[in-house]
């Protein structure tokens, strides 16, 4: 299964009665029943830990892009209408700001680490608290309470799973207390994310600027306002759209394809 | 009002400092410079005035050094064209258009490793990468040992193995087209080629061509000579060049320090003090 192709419902389940697995590519896995597929005896497998570091790197680009205003730059810089650079155009300075990283998993951690290098303060959000040597290698300070930290970050970056209770995570609640020059990162999927409030929120400039891997849907329909703002990047799903992530995603696919076909336990199941 | 000026504040290269300018104001004591790079000044004319010069070293490295890390990500993962994909009115791509080359785990040669270029180490190193360095000078072992760097006496072998290859030299007579045909030739036809110091530090005409021809995978230059680059220039239509607007020192927090260093540096002068950041003519 590439991406969200084929659709596996109850008519496609019925249709394959020898179906013994099926193979997810990447990580995320909200748009598959779990438990409709075990009801029909099919296995299912991801491909969880090989996309996390083009995923963390991702979120690093996304968050130096939109605060750079690397975008706008390349457009001043070949626009035919370019006579010199204004000396006060200016973006915002990445190092020693304050990273607040919603869902410290894998994916969150690795974005911690390289955040960490560019002097940022760490803040995190996660179900449970890391051990003390995990938050002490990243300098990364522990916020119980979701608002804590998105009081006091200048770029929030979400990396969590997409679960009923992680939907519409950040609505308009949680974007009026963000900062108004805080910056918003969404690597994880477009659902945790209250759309509509976001786009308002960056309408009334209740926060700086939007960058996002991730939309619902994807791709967003043509006349959709997030298209249209100037404050926002948007990339199409490449979290982990490299050469050799790709690659290796096949052959992990194809490795638990073979386990399950021949009976054996299946690398990666989910 | 000639006669009263004793301290320059140079922004950016205005006021140009030429002999005339300097016939006119006698009692200039100090020129600072915002920003690090001194290549605009006539270094032997001012200090033949006996005007002392000083430049903002410290100010510049940690945004240069983001902005370093921000040109490699972005031409790596192809940001700003995917960007453009996701936006446009026809939204029908194929994957391949849209795959990147990966950071993590990669070659980083950086050549010239200053003070930007050793920040610039440091964050490279939290990606995993593998850091090669070429510099006039070998820095000191625990340094290499801090960011893991590997010292390459012969830029060639830099050039060798790097995926990413990072230009961060001052601009003088010696580093004056350091990357040439040359040297873009020894790259890897995979291989990004990232200036982020001086346009006159590559050679333009040589650069134009390796793009076009797949010597090199892609380039990011935030600096070109001249900057802006002419509006019909072969750089502006390559989609695998990405060029920013010498944003490198471009943050409201990187203009103060600039500001607070340039003031440090004109109120020693004037004091008669020793000036933190002095470059002498050499």
């Amino acid at each position: 299964m590439w991406y969200h192709k084929p659709v596996v419902n109850e008519e496609l389940l019925q249709s394959l009665p020898n179906l013994r697995i099926v193979a997810s590519s990447g990580v995320g896995i909200d748009h598959l029943d779990l438990k409709l597929l075990a009801s029909y005896g099919v296995k299912l497998s991801n491909t969880p830990f090989v996309v996390s570091t083009d995923t963390a790197d991702l979120g690093m680009a996304l968050m130096l892009a939109s605060s750079r205003r690397l975008v706008e730059g390349y457009e001043m810089a070949i626009s035919p209408n370019t006579e010199y650079f204004p000396v006060d155009w200016l973006g915002d300075e990445v190092s020693g700001a304050t990273l607040g990283i919603v869902g410290m998993g894998v994916i969150g951690y690795k974005v911690a680490e390289r955040a960490k290098a560019f002097e940022m303060k760490i803040l995190y959000h996660n179900r449970s608290q890391r051990k003390k040597e995990d938050e002490s290698a990243v300098g990364a300070v522990y916020c119980k309470k979701i608002d804590d930290l998105l009081q006091q970050s200048d770029f929030v970056l979400l990396a969590v799973n997409l679960t009923p209770q992680t939907h519409k995570l950040i609505g308009k609640r949680e974007l009026e207390l963000m900062k108004p020059t805080a910056t918003l990162i969404n690597i994880s999927r477009g659902l945790v994310v209250d759309q509509d409030a976001l786009v308002e929120a960056l309408q009334k400039k209740i926060i700086k600027a939007a960058a996002l891997d991730v939309t619902y849907p994807e791709p967003l329909p043509r006349d959709h306002p997030l298209l249209k703002l100037k404050n926002v990047i948007i990339t199409p799903h490449i979290g982990s759209a490299t050469k050799k992530t790709r690659r290796i995603m096949m052959e992990e696919m194809t490795e638990s394809i073979e386990a399950a076909l021949a009976g054996l336990p299946v690398p990666h199941e989910v | 009002l000639s006669q009263r000026v004793q301290a320059i504040y140079l922004w950016w290269h205005k006021p140009v400092i030429d002999q005339e300018l300097l016939q006119s104001l006698p009692n200039l004591k100090v020129i600072a410079n915002s920003g690090v790079g001194m290549d605009h000044l006539d270094l032997k004319l001012i200090a033949s005035f006996g005007v002392k010069m000083a430049n903002a070293p410290r100010a510049v490295s940690s945004s240069t050094a983001d902005a370093a890390m921000a040109l490699l990500l972005a031409s790596a993962r192809r940001l700003v064209e995917v960007h453009h994909i996701s936006i446009s009115p026809n939204v029908d791509y194929n994957e391949a258009d849209i795959l990147g080359v990966k950071v993590t785990g990669a070659t980083l040669g950086i050549i010239g490793m200053g003070r930007i270029g050793y920040k610039i180490a440091l964050r490279a190193k939290a990606f995993e990468m593998n850091i090669l360095y070429h510099n006039r000078t070998r820095r000191k072992v625990q340094e290499e040992q801090a960011v893991g760097a590997t010292y390459c006496e012969k830029i060639d072998s830099l050039l060798q193995q790097a995926d990413f290859v990072m230009v961060v030299v001052s601009l003088t007579p010696q580093t004056r087209n350091l990357i040439g045909k040359r040297e873009l030739e020894l790259m890897k036809p995979t291989a990004t080629l990232i200036n982020i110091c001086r346009g006159a530090v590559v050679d333009q005409e040589a650069l134009v061509t390796a793009l076009q021809t797949g010597v090199l995978r892609a380039a990011a230059l935030d600096v070109t000579y001249p900057e802006p680059l002419p509006r019909d220039h072969p750089l502006l239509k390559l989609k695998n060049v990405l060029i920013t607007p010498h944003l490198g020192i471009k943050t409201d927090k990187a203009t103060f320090m600039i500001t607070e260093e340039a003031v440090e540096n004109i109120l020693a002068a004037l004091n008669g003090l020793p000036i933190p950041s002095e470059v002498l003519p050499s």
